[in-house]
């Protein structure tokens, strides 16, 4: 019905060529803009009524008693739905390995929570269909875990900052909401949401639609297609400064997709772009010293383009 | 009344605060407002999502911003 819409709207009311390539690119650019703000409006709204329901003070309780591997898998799974933004990076930070979460379960939580992004999900859900959504959710969580393990391994809790260790975390008594106030909470969340992303999704989807309708095939192939074996760390090390929205990467993504590009590369371009963000290291660094800081940037790095390898591979 | 609001310091933070204040104001409540922004302080009670709000020691809720509405329905 939405694609009947923007037919009708850029070929008959503006009365474009749909063989032309700015028919082409106008149409992809109408249908994705109005499919993706019905999609976000709706699913966004969902997901902060169940967020409602996970809250970090909750998630650092479920996560004190567990140990690692399975603290591991529990950190990674419920990174998805614990609502935490960037900026309280620090105190959560703090609040679980003060609470005796091992270092390793922590990082995985750290991983998961913005790689898995559930706007993403959806959107790939709405744009690819579930098995490729299901990838996206498996692939970042197995990411999440390992690198979570990996670091617990290395033993590095000497190099989390010194002030860290003595900081003491007090028990808060917070309020239970009402269901009347997290639906007002989600409505609220909504809005706050989709008014700080839609010039990134506009822009997405406009990038999106350049490259769909002028970006000439053989091109995009040629250079990151699935013959350079360079392809996948070459996408990770341009997502990496791209801090953008997830919203705002998917169409991008999904233009990519259209041009031939292999599953595994482009998601691993999208991966980079969410959980290895330079803002987010500039906050971590208050509570890592350099040298844990770069470790968990390179294993996430790694981990990340050996999941692009690998779909390449299978896929 | 001691009203704090703890942040980090981040956009979201300070709507907090700025709201919070002009709650005060309009319901006329004998509040001192505070930003709370080191860390030790705002780990002290327990909030790891900010911003929080913490009213007289209790905190009321964290992890968003609360509308002035909602705050003055907090105070009253």
């Amino acid at each position: 019905m939405l694609k009947t819409f923007a037919d009708y709207f850029v070929f008959q009311v503006v009365g474009l060529d749909a063989k032309s390539r700015l028919g082409g690119a106008l149409d992809f650019f109408v249908y994705d803009t109005v499919k993706i703000f019905l999609l976000l409006t709706t699913i966004v709204y969902v997901v902060a009524v169940i967020r409602s329901y996970f809250s970090p003070e909750r998630t650092r309780r479920i996560l004190s008693h567990n140990r690692e591997y399975v603290g591991n898998v529990l950190a990674a799974l419920l990174g998805i739905v614990t609502p935490f933004c960037s900026c309280s990076a620090v105190p959560l930070f703090i609040g679980f390995v003060e609470s005796g979460i091992p270092l390793g379960v922590t990082f995985s939580f750290l991983v998961s929570s913005p790689m898995v992004n559930e706007v993403a999900l959806i959107m790939l859900w709405g744009l690819f269909g579930w098995k490729i959504a299901l990838t996206y959710v498996g692939s970042g969580v197995v990411v999440a875990i390992v690198a979570g393990m990996v670091i617990g391994r290395l033993r590095m809790e000497r190099h989390v900052q010194d002030y860290v260790w003595e900081i003491k975390v007090g028990a808060a008594e917070m309020q239970e909401q009402t269901f009347r106030e997290k639906l007002d909470y989600a409505a609220g969340y909504t809005v706050g949401l989709l008014k700080k992303i839609w010039p990134y999704v506009i822009i997405g989807i406009g990038l999106g639609a350049f490259i769909h309708g002028y970006a000439p095939e053989d091109l995009l192939v040629r250079y990151a297609g699935r013959d350079n074996p360079l392809a996948v760390p070459l996408a990770v090390l341009i997502g990496v400064p791209l801090y953008s929205n997830a919203a705002g990467i998917v169409p991008v993504v999904q233009a990519l997709m259209e041009k031939g590009l292999p599953i595994g590369t482009v998601l691993a371009f999208m991966m980079a772009v969410t959980a290895l963000s330079l803002p987010e290291a500039v906050i971590l660094k208050n509570v890592l010293k350099t040298r844990l800081l770069a470790t968990f940037f390179g294993i996430v790095a790694a981990a990340i383009v050996i999941v692009g390898y690998l779909f390449n591979a299978i896929l | 009344m001691k009203i704090e609001v703890l942040g980090t310091g981040c956009a979201k933070c300070k709507t907090l605060y700025e709201n919070t204040k002009k709650a005060v104001e309009e319901t006329g409540t004998a509040a001192e407002v505070l930003k709370v922004e080191d860390i030790p302080s705002i780990m002290k009670y327990g909030v790891m999502s900010t911003p929080a709000l913490v009213i007289d020691g209790q905190v009321k809720f964290s992890g968003k911003v609360a509308s002035v509405v909602e705050i003055m329905e907090m105070l009253s």
